[in-house]
């Protein structure tokens, strides 16, 4: 049963830069920490799932857990690695095939934007060669356009970075700890129209581990916080995503609003329901977008959402209480987690200085990757 | 139409027709009518098989944009880093009736670009490559008033 499935322990290691460090040992050191909060140990755990993009191979990290024989899967599915990871164990879980699972997410990227290569994507190096492959490029021209249709404006991009800033701020794992007002966001470098610098998170480093159990396991936890369904989507024909050298006239829903609305649909929850959200932010826009993707709020409501401060720590919706992306920077295999991390604290009532004030009962995360996949999971007390 | 060819493209298969009339080289189901481009063997919509080649229009309206302001990494991109860079813009482009094509923009001030614009394919130099050229899109007033 899937309303079985709860999130018992946590484990984060810092986001930012590390020298010396690989991402392997920050794994170990989340996967550490999760076992610890769960009050269990390795020898405990029947199931692996984990992954990171550049970070190495996520079952090695047993290597210094300790060699237990577990089934161990390992997950490279972009920036929805650990989303796809979630997904797998809770659905070993749910299966019977496993009772107690961790679920590990990290990765370590050099300074810079992501360089992707056009033939690990069935692109030809010419897309590459000519200046067409970049994320970047991409998030620009879909805000661009959303922009235009609904009514956002610079301002609420700004607003969004600046609210990252100050979340960051208050969570001591965070990698960009300085508040940065709406302000200084908008006199920030131009990077790719309308987006600049400070609307955009860097590559980055960081671990993230979470462990999951099912049915007496879960109940017996000290402080279960239920995982009451995640889903996972990859792009349909029609729908606008990142590396298209070209892209059909006709628009199709995008993968986040398909797999949110099937997590909404498995948990028997709606998002008017969500007291606490995580959306991918990769850049301002994203989470502009996103949250109406999720249906979180209408499209076009996001300008008067942002404006009056309802997605703020203290508002209606606090979205990316942590600082998001921007604030926590992107390795790309932990951000999926980072999230399931911050609503699981939230929920729990031990996020601290940055906690959400009133009712906390229901919370919601989805994580958006390359070339067009999203996972999103609903998760209660 | 490939043998009347007077420039070097920066791959092949992409780009067809003469410097002063080029066209995309894409490719159209002959089951379901998807265009896609660059041209591929089976149909990213019905999953047929059955594709033909098809030379994209060169009229359209610009969709979406951006300015590239900073310098791509290289690889992939062809140009080394620390070589002067200038901005240069990107967007994509409706053609009516067939897809929205991805290209480089010869137009890098935000004042001269707008959602809903005419554009027209023309060729520009290839980044970093000496001799060939790639496609890209001009403002349809910009060709008028030249």
């Amino acid at each position: 049963v899937s309303g079985d499935v709860a999130v018992v322990g946590l484990g984060i290691h810092p986001f930012g830069r590390h020298e010396g460090v690989s991402a392997l040992q920050m794994a170990a050191f989340a996967a550490r920490r999760a076992l610890d909060d769960a009050g269990i140990r390795w020898e405990d755990v029947d199931f692996a799932a984990g992954g990171s993009d550049a970070g190495g191979n996520a079952d090695t990290s047993v290597a210094q857990l300790g060699l237990t024989g577990l089934p161990f899967i390992n997950v490279r599915n972009g920036c929805a690695t650990g989303g796809s990871a979630l997904t797998t164990a809770h659905a070993m879980l749910t299966s019977g095939a496993a009772e107690v699972a961790l679920v590990v997410g990290f990765d370590k990227h050099p300074p810079g934007a992501f360089n992707p290569l056009p033939e690990e994507w069935g692109i030809g190096s010419w897309y590459g060669e000519t200046g067409l492959m970049l994320t970047t490029q991409f998030f620009a021209m879909k805000i661009q356009r959303y922009m235009a249709e609904h009514g956002i404006s610079e301002s609420t991009l700004a607003k969004v970075a600046a609210k990252a800033f100050a979340n960051g701020a208050r969570n001591p794992n965070a990698w960009r700890r300085r508040p940065l007002s709406e302000h200084e966001v908008l006199g920030s470098k131009m990077l790719n129209h309308p987006l600049r610098q400070y609307m955009f998170c860097s590559p980055g480093e960081g671990a993230v581990a979470v462990v999951l159990a099912r049915g007496d396991r879960a109940k017996r936890a000290r402080a279960p916080v239920y995982l009451r369904s995640v889903a996972f989507r990859t792009r349909r024909f029609g729908s606008f995503e990142v590396f298209s050298p070209s892209i059909p006239v006709d628009s199709a829903p995008s993968p986040t609003t398909e797999a949110a609305a099937a997590a909404f649909e498995q948990a028997g929850i709606g998002p008017e329901d969500v007291d606490v959200a995580q959306v991918q932010d990769t850049e301002s826009g994203a989470e502009v977008m996103h949250l109406a993707e999720t249906g979180l709020c209408r499209h076009g409501e996001q300008e008067a959402l942002i404006q009056s401060g309802a997605t703020e720590i203290s508002g209606r919706l606090p979205v990316n209480t942590d600082g998001g992306c921007l604030a926590n920077g992107e390795p790309i295999g932990a951000s999926g987690l980072r999230q399931v991390h911050e609503v699981v604290l939230q929920l729990r009532g031990e996020a601290g200085d940055r906690q959400v004030p009133g009712r906390r009962r229901v919370g919601f995360t989805q994580v958006y990757g390359a070339p067009g996949v999203s996972a999103c999971a609903v998760l209660s007390v | 139409m490939l043998d009347q060819r007077d420039f070097t493209p920066v791959a092949e298969g992409l780009i067809a027709g003469t410097a002063a009339e080029p066209r995309l080289i894409g490719s159209a189901c002959r089951a379901c009518g998807t265009v896609t481009f660059p041209r591929q063997a089976s149909c990213p919509r019905c999953t047929s098989e059955n594709t033909e080649e098809r030379l994209l229009g060169r009229r359209g309206t610009l969709w979406t944009w951006t300015i590239q302001c900073f310098p791509p990494k290289s690889p992939p991109y062809a140009v080394p880093p620390g070589e002067d860079f200038e901005p240069y813009g990107v967007g994509y482009v409706e053609l009516p009736g067939e897809v929205r094509v991805e290209a480089r923009l010869t137009v890098s001030d935000p004042e001269r670009l707008r959602i809903g614009m005419p554009m027209e394919l023309t060729l520009v130099a290839a980044p970093g490559d000496a001799g060939t050229v790639t496609f890209a899109f001009r403002p349809v007033e910009e060709e008028a008033g030249s």
